[in-house]
């Protein structure tokens, strides 16, 4: 995993626009949130091979970053991400990493199922 | 009191490293054979190492070549793959899981039942597979259900199922417990574990040199 190239992923984004993709967003306190600090609300959601397709596709901000992408009749929608695999050419994997590596929000796109 | 098979069952792989690692070695020294169900690969952990290496995607695999040497560290004989997937045992199909588990026993006979203290056991994975072990051997008759060490850590265990009954002196056995938390790269990093010779640290020693079971009471 490399730090996000808003450049890089940009391009990526507008690849895989207009075409049935499989999408994994997630989004976690871990489920220990709440019992290492009782004052954190543990909370978390993950949706896995849903068949998504957007039009316009963006990545935005200064790090950690957002990503919108403009279906037909909705939005999909992350806020802080902060590293991609620069390894995996044919799918956009990112996450966003909080300051001890631990994963807080993914989101994933690829034509074949996760 | 020796074993001749322990049959231990945890949904993630490191969950055998804090509480149990130090107890199996000390029991495999001694000759008995030990099965490690893990459940899922813990694939939707949040720890990734520091800086991360892993990503959703390498997880399940990292994760597996970690337990896999954990496994090996401890001298764990046998290690079973269950094929569940982490965060969703709470709400698997409860006849699969209970099946599953009911097939390990049978073909198994284990003398002891290593598990998570359903209900105060943290995370919903947790509990959702000592629930499901002790609702499995609750269906033999009472002569032949194996005693089930359950190991606990919710915050208020203590008011509702007391001390623990069990306690394993596994002090000449941190060399192993070690290893296997150390197995866990992508997950753990404990800093006094990179020591020279942690096992010999006085601190590390009492962190570690003790581990904590309460025995199942079927009603």
């Amino acid at each position: 995993m490399l730090p996000i190239q808003t450049v890089e992923i940009q391009n990526r984004l507008d690849s895989l626009k207009d075409q049935d993709l499989y999408i994994h967003l997630e989004l976690t306190t871990g489920a220990y949130a709440a019992h290492n600090d009782s004052t954190k609300h543990p909370a978390a959601n993950f949706i896995t091979n849903a068949l998504v397709r957007y039009g316009i596709g963006s990545i935005s901000g200064n790090g950690p970053y957002r990503v919108g992408l403009k279906m037909d009749k909705g939005w999909i929608y992350a806020e802080g991400l902060t590293h991609y695999d620069e390894t995996d050419a044919e799918r956009l994997i990112m996450a966003g990493h909080d300051s001890s590596g631990k994963l807080v929000v993914a989101l994933q796109l690829s034509r074949e199922p996760f | 009191m020796e074993y001749q098979r322990i049959l231990v069952v945890l949904p993630h792989p490191d969950d055998e490293c804090f509480g149990i690692s130090g107890t199996l070695a000390k029991h495999i020294a001694a000759g008995t054979q030990v099965t490690y169900a893990c459940l899922t690969l813990g694939e939707r952990a949040r720890n990734m190492g520091n800086p991360p290496f892993a990503n959703r995607i390498t997880l399940p695999q990292i994760r597996r070549g970690e337990l896999e040497q954990s496994c090996q560290a401890i001298g764990i004989q046998d290690l079973r793959l269950m094929g569940f997937h982490d965060k969703t045992l709470e709400f698997e199909d409860q006849d699969l899981l209970d099946l599953k588990i009911g097939e390990l026993l049978a073909e198994l006979d284990p003398s002891l039942v290593i598990t998570f203290f359903p209900g105060f056991a943290v995370h919903p994975d947790h509990d959702a597979t000592g629930a499901a072990v002790v609702r499995t051997i609750g269906k033999l008759q009472p002569a032949a259900r194996p005693p089930v060490h359950c190991l606990a850590f919710s915050h208020n265990h203590r008011e509702s199922i007391g001390e623990p009954d069990v306690f394993v002196d596994v002090s000449g056995f941190l060399k192993q417990k070690i290893a296997s938390i150390l197995s866990h790269r992508s997950q753990f990093y404990v800093p006094q574990l990179f020591e020279k010779n942690p096992h010999k640290n006085r601190e590390v020693q009492e962190r570690f040199g003790t581990e904590r079971f309460w025995t199942y009471k079927f009603a």
